[in-house]
């Protein structure tokens, strides 16, 4: 494989052409605490040519000061960016890297993998496209990977691919990876991933991260990198029905008036039929402005200015919706909450919900369930602690248009603020409609493992939220 | 596993946003925020080629409206003359609202970098100075164009990043920025750092320079121009404040500058890189980070943790 290679290999059009025109992916590592996440990252890093001499020189310095590999470099460094992490030796927060190749960029999530950063775990899991869950070879699943693994899916990732790392320290054993993959299966077969891919490797040594391992034969699949720039990116993003919350109405003049926003799902085009919620009124998309001119359509995560046919009253906190697929609107959610917050939540407690683009004031009603973070199991709660994962439900003091989580990320995700302290307090997965009669919105797989029932698609209630 | 239904709907291959696409439209969504849920925000603009993207980001973004807050930039006073030229002939020919602010009283105490050393040039002509113009003007947001490939202490910057009316950064009161939504919220006194192009790198923003045609300074393409080697560093002799040592004479090098700082602390690379897609294929070659040619990240171990802590951007 080749990265980088100079634009005077095939001419700097054909070399910009290229560049620009790649695509993204973002991924979060996650593992136990000494499964090789940072090292891996920094294998990334290091063996696609993103190092640089002066941060090998500086790595080289504090290898001796604070690395743990004796006097080899240790890659983790490039990654353990606080003063305070190198002291302790552990990662203590979301650190985002960035590398590319070719055919991709990447934005990887480094998060931690201790039990008090669940907060962290799960910012970093809310925007990727694909989790590398990571695992000692000898270590086995411990109960840290099947919680990653169980975050991981709650959060809505599909693509799993699960690094056994530190294959070398088991003879690259086909048997022992083989056993580790049969575990991970049988834990993971409920969490509803589209795809787990399992890849022996070591980062400490390079072998099949970005070149393949020569001790592995009897491995017939691709290195990690490969895996990678290969996963299909966003695809559920792009399916699902066309919204765009309302952030700012652009009005310059009389003769202009258009809603800005970033669209989160979906395609728009001049002539859909739209639903501004929570109001329900309907009109019809007359442009779709950009500094760069009208576009003939516009697709998931492009950021427009949609000018309407009709002069309906929408503002910031507004969503625009297809017409095909409107919103749920209500003042009562049930939700799966990360408490975040080192204060308690009590039932009773008001906060702020930021959902979409609209802040509305929230009162906890009533504690659900706690959720196991381990099993997934539910179990009774009078309070949350920080990192506790419960269901809750939250009266609104006005209707909000919302998504059920499992439909769609971004429209179904939500944060709630302490009105004191100003803090985040916790992330907020919306929950489908339970009062509802209807199960037509839901997606299809979905529906096919509840009406398939028996074990499994119990577990998937549970863990799904649905 | 139900590849069917994705069919009727899924965009097709040519409909895919590129990284560029996806990285501008992030940051366009970050500024409108910005706009949205602050009182009086304000663009910190260092004349360099982030905050040229940063600038042809935001005009893009209140299109076709004005930009709906002003522009500042802190000078030194030892900004390369070429930078000063190219501030002042933007803000006219964009009709930016433009603040420019010095620490008058660093000034009148004579404080510059060659006298007083980077480090104290730097905390009291930039951190105090931004500090300064923030409460004077009691701007609550600032934009800047810090990226997190910059610096290991960067790549865990928030982009919404939450300072005390001291204006200082604390590591551990960070909050969590899942998906799109962001906590603006903040305590009477206390303002926001956003930083919209966090997740650009060097790469980025020169395939994107590239691709949008965005005006920079002249400085980071390369020709010959006199420097003199200090510490292994390549200075540029921008005026007659660099005084040169017993012997010292200055080279004619073809030279450019991968970022622009003052001119005493920035070092130039020598380079041949006259055009961008040149520059692009040398930041590709190239074996040095672009900080390496920041004299202020080398003020000792986790120095720009400790800047940042007190207030440095």
């Amino acid at each position: 494989m080749t990265i980088h290679q100079t634009p005077q290999s095939f001419g700097y059009d054909a070399f910009l052409t290229a560049h620009q025109n790649k695509e993204v992916l973002r991924f979060i590592t996650c593992g136990s605490v000494d499964d090789g996440k940072s090292t891996l990252i920094g294998r990334l890093l290091h063996d696609t040519k993103q190092i640089f001499d002066d941060q090998v020189t500086a790595l080289q310095r504090d290898s001796r000061k604070h690395g743990t590999q004796g006097a080899e470099i240790d890659l983790a460094l490039l990654v353990d960016g606080l003063q305070a992490e190198r002291e302790q030796g552990i990662t203590i927060d979301v650190a985002y890297r960035f590398f590319s190749t070719e055919k991709r960029s990447f934005i990887v999530a480094d998060t931690p993998g201790h039990e008090q950063y669940t907060r962290n775990m799960a910012t970093g899991a809310s925007t990727a496209d694909v989790a590398v869950i990571l695992v000692d070879a000898r270590q086995g699943l411990t109960r840290q990977t099947r919680r990653h693994a169980l975050l991981v899916s709650l959060l809505g990732i599909k693509r799993v691919a699960l690094a056994v790392n530190k294959m070398d320290l088991v003879g690259w054993s086909e048997s022992r990876f083989e056993e580790l993959v049969a575990a991970f299966d049988a834990y993971a077969g409920p969490l509803g991933f589209t795809e787990v891919r399992a890849i022996p490797l070591s980062a400490k040594n390079g072998d099949n991260v970005v070149l393949p391992a020569a001790g592995a034969p009897w491995y017939k699949g691709t290195p990690l990198l490969q895996y990678l720039e290969e996963v299909p990116v966003r695809v559920e993003e792009q399916a699902a029905p066309f919204r765009l919350a309302v952030q700012w109405v652009n009005r310059p003049n009389s003769e202009f008036r258009g809603f800005a926003g970033l669209i989160a799902s979906g395609r728009v085009a001049p002539g859909d039929a739209v639903i501004v919620e929570p109001s329900g009124r309907t009109s019809t998309v007359a442009r779709i402005y950009t500094a760069d001119g009208d576009l003939p359509h516009a697709v998931e995560g492009q950021s427009v200015t949609l000018v309407l046919a009709d002069e309906i009253d929408a503002s910031r906190g507004s969503v625009i919706v297809t017409a095909d697929a409107p919103m749920r609107v209500t003042d009562s959610i049930d939700a799966r909450l990360f408490w975040a917050a080192e204060s308690e939540l009590l039932p009773g407690a008001t906060l702020l919900a930021k959902i979409g683009t609209v802040t509305v004031n929230a009162v906890v009603t009533t504690i659900r369930t706690r959720i196991d973070p381990e099993t997934g199991k539910p179990e009774p709660a009078a309070r949350l602690v920080a990192n506790d994962i419960a269901d809750v439900t939250l009266s609104l003091d006005r209707a909000v248009a919302v998504d059920a989580y499992t439909a769609n990320r971004d429209t179904g995700g939500f944060i709630l603020i302490d009105r004191e302290s100003t803090d985040t307090a916790a992330l907020g997965l919306i929950q489908a409609d339970a009062s509802a009669t209807s199960l037509k919105d839901e997606p299809e797989e979905v529906r096919a493992k509840r009406s398939g029932g028996g074990f499994l698609s119990r577990l998937r209630w549970v863990f799904g939220g649905i | 596993m139900s590849a069917a239904p994705l069919t009727t709907h899924a965009a097709s291959r040519s409909e895919r946003l590129t990284h560029l696409q996806r990285l501008e439209a992030e940051s366009i969504h970050i500024m409108r925020e910005t706009v949205a849920e602050t009182e009086n925000p304000v663009m910190l603009y260092s004349i360099g080629k982030d905050s040229s993207v940063l600038l042809h980001l935001a005009l893009k973004a209140f299109a076709p409206g004005r930009l709906p807050f002003p522009l500042m930039h802190i000078d030194t006073t030892w900004k390369f003359k070429e930078m000063i030229a190219f501030r002042d002939q933007r803000a006219k020919d964009l009709g930016l609202d433009l603040i420019v602010h010095t620490n008058q009283e660093g000034l009148a105490r004579g404080v510059g970098p060659i006298t007083h050393g980077s480090e104290v040039h730097t905390d009291v002509m930039k951190t105090q100075g931004l500090r300064q113009a923030l409460d004077k003007h009691k701007f609550d947001a600032a934009f800047g164009g810090a990226r997190r490939d910059e610096e290991a202490s960067r790549a865990k910057e928030r982009i919404f990043s939450l300072r005390t009316a001291q204006h200082r950064w604390d590591p551990k009161r960070q909050r969590a920025e899942p998906w799109h939504v962001y906590n603006l919220r903040k305590k009477r006194g206390e303002s926001l750092r956003v930083f919209p192009i966090s997740n650009w790198t060097e790469l980025d923003v020169w395939l994107y320079i590239e691709q949008e045609n965005i005006p920079i300074v002249p400085l980071y393409f390369a020709k010959p121009r006199p420097v003199v080697e200090r510490e292994g560093q390549l200075i540029l002799v921008d005026d007659e404040r660099l005084p040169l040592e017993p012997g010292e004479t200055p080279k004619e090098i073809s030279v450019r500058f991968r970022t622009l700082g003052d001119y005493p602390l920035t070092g130039a690379v020598e380079s041949g890189a006259a055009t961008l897609p040149e520059i692009i294929g040398e930041t590709l070659a190239t074996r040095t980070s672009e900080r390496q040619g920041r004299v202020i990240d080398k003020d000792g171990a986790g120095a720009m943790e400790r800047k940042k802590q007190e207030g440095y951007f």
